[in-house]
């Protein structure tokens, strides 16, 4: 394992200066995410434009896989529609597990959590930011959580 | 006591300690073992393994039940490993010790026991801050039950209880005081004779955590004078699944059982049963037999290299790890008392602890990151982690040294402060 393949470049500076940190006010959804192994939370609030997620930000604490995914996933979710998200998930789902890539989604950026599959400690890190997006995005209040 | 025991008495040489647990040998990560989270869990020596094997392969049966031989032989090992116990804590008799499946299970028995009969409401149950959840929690939950209120003494900034605050809140509604002996957060040796006199001069039982005591002190339960003390067998070099609970003989007898069924009783009829003698009265259904013998073994093991001896050694690598952490930039140490057993908690500016864990083991330093089992505590710092590096008597100079190493390459991966 070299620690490189984790601690990408793309992770590192996601993880200093996370996109999208902060809280949208007023915002048409809500959800709050735990690990309660590593401490890690996060809150997403998001606005829809009908399907679409027009516009939505993150904030909390965690370890830098944890903050990089949340940062990476505002990215790569804005602008689109709940059944492309479900996709994407599914996609980076399976680059986070090890499973084969799906077809016909590029990851873009999302490819640099590609390290993680070798920490399998380290998977809840990278998906709790898209549980919680998932929560929002069925209009779930309550916190969920990865454990 | 074993042989090589014997010898290392002589002097305490830590290579010779190492070759009596054979998972040092082993390489994590392509590098060597180096094991800093003996807090979480000890490793077991030669002398316990050999112990638990000899047990399975030529002793089991059923304890306490037949006349033919194997039974009396289990019986045999099993009573054997709670003298040794009751030797090994100072307890007076074995009646006052009692199998359990660890330190939780120990003080979930006292809640459940002695709570059930003498918490009322408006009784109070007094804890610390840096409890374990296992201090915690089984309290919470018979205080619900009862009516009863649990409050916490408050700590200091560098992690020592505030023993006026502590003895502020022992009140005429105090019912029993449960505390750490050592946290495990924070390493802070509690005083606990200080407890248990300010406890005692109003009447008050004292029940002491132990767990992350036992593999580092002198544990005296009537030096002490504690009425309760619980610990588990694999932070003492012992296997898992199997812990004390030594209670003051009055006291045991006095309380109901917990659990009922085999072994606990003398006669069942469909109307009623009466209770077996102590400690048995709590010892419900077939026990870990291999696991009490495991655990003697451990114990015998500890008194074998001397617990002063260890003592020292661990101190040695306490102030040696403190003192080349605390130089490093952006590093904070949390829990800085001035009595702590061999535990180091920190932090790092700009670096979470769990990453500061992913990256140390990749160098095959093991070392514990998260609240650990211990969320009050960092609440109070305002932490929802640290990282932490604890030892044991097979530890090191050296890994202290790599330790700061891996800490620096923790570094060089995240950059700054």
């Amino acid at each position: 394992m070299d620690l490189k393949d984790l601690y990408r470049d793309v992770i590192l500076d996601h993880n200093r200066s996370p996109r999208n940190f902060g809280r949208l006010d007023p915002a048409d959804s809500s959800a709050a995410g735990h690990n309660p192994l590593c401490g890690d939370r996060l809150s997403i609030t998001l606005r829809m434009d009908g399907e679409q997620v027009a516009d939505l930000r993150f904030e909390g604490q965690g370890c830098a896989i944890s903050v990089a995914s949340a940062s990476l996933m505002t990215e790569a979710v804005r602008g689109r529609s709940r059944s492309e998200i479900a996709r994407l998930y599914e996609a980076v789902h399976a680059l986070l597990t090890g499973h084969e890539r799906v077809a016909g989604q590029d990851l873009g950026k999302l490819l640099a959590l590609a390290g993680v599959a070798e920490y399998p400690a380290r998977v809840k890190c990278a998906s709790l930011s898209w549980h919680t997006l998932n929560a929002a995005l069925e209009h779930v209040a309550v916190p969920v959580s990865t454990e | 006591m074993s042989a090589t025991a014997a010898t290392l008495r002589a002097g305490y040489e830590v290579d010779r300690v190492r070759a009596e647990f054979p998972i040092l040998a082993r390489s994590v990560n392509g590098k060597p073992l180096v094991y800093l989270d003996s807090a979480a869990s000890a490793q077991r020596p030669l002398a316990v393994l050999r112990a638990v094997e000899h047990y399975e392969t030529c002793l089991h049966s059923n304890v306490h039940r037949g006349v033919h031989a194997l039974s009396q032989a289990a019986t045999e090992a099993f009573e054997g490993a709670r003298e040794t116990v009751r030797r090994f804590i100072n307890a007076r008799s074995t009646r006052e010790i009692v199998f359990v499946r660890g330190a939780t299970e120990a003080i979930n028995l006292v809640a459940q026991s002695y709570g059930r009969t003498q918490l009322g409401a408006g009784d109070e149950v007094l804890i610390t801050r840096l409890e374990h959840h296992a201090n915690i929690v089984p309290w919470q939950m018979i205080c619900a039950a009862t009516g009863a209120r649990l409050r916490a003494a408050p700590v200091s900034a560098s992690g020592e209880l505030d023993l006026d605050a502590f003895a502020a809140l022992l009140t005429a509604r105090t019912r029993l005081v449960a505390v750490a002996h050592v946290s495990n957060a924070l390493g802070t040796v509690l005083p606990v004779r200080d407890i248990v006199r300010l406890a005692h001069a109003r009447g008050i039982p004292v029940l002491l955590d132990g767990a992350q005591a036992i593999a580092h002190e002198t544990v005296d339960v009537r030096a002490l004078d504690c009425d309760f003390y619980v610990f588990s067998g694999h932070k003492v070099y012992g296997p898992t699944g199997i812990g004390v609970l030594y209670g003051r003989e009055s006291l045991l007898s006095a309380m109901p059982p917990w659990q009922g069924g085999g072994d606990m009783i003398r006669t069942v009829s469909i109307e009623e049963s009466t209770y077996n003698d102590l400690p048995w009265k709590f010892e419900a259904g077939t026990p870990n037999m291999s696991g009490a013998v495991g655990l003697g073994a451990a114990l015998e093991f500890v008194e074998g290299l001397g617990r002063e001896a260890i003592a020292a050694h661990e101190g040695s690598l306490l102030a040696l790890s403190t003192r080349r952490l605390a130089a490093i930039p952006g590093l904070t140490l949390i829990g800085t008392a001035a009595n702590k057993a061999a535990v180091v908690s920190f932090t790092m500016q700009g670096v979470h602890p769990h990453d500061i864990g992913t990256i140390l083991d990749s160098e095959g330093i093991a070392i514990r990151t998260g609240h650990h089992c211990a969320m009050p505590i960092m609440e109070y710092y305002g932490l929802a982690a640290t990282a932490r590096a604890s030892f044991g008597c097979y530890n090191t100079t050296a890994e202290v040294e790599q330790l700061v190493a891996g800490v620096a390459r923790v570094r060089e991966v995240f950059g700054g402060p």
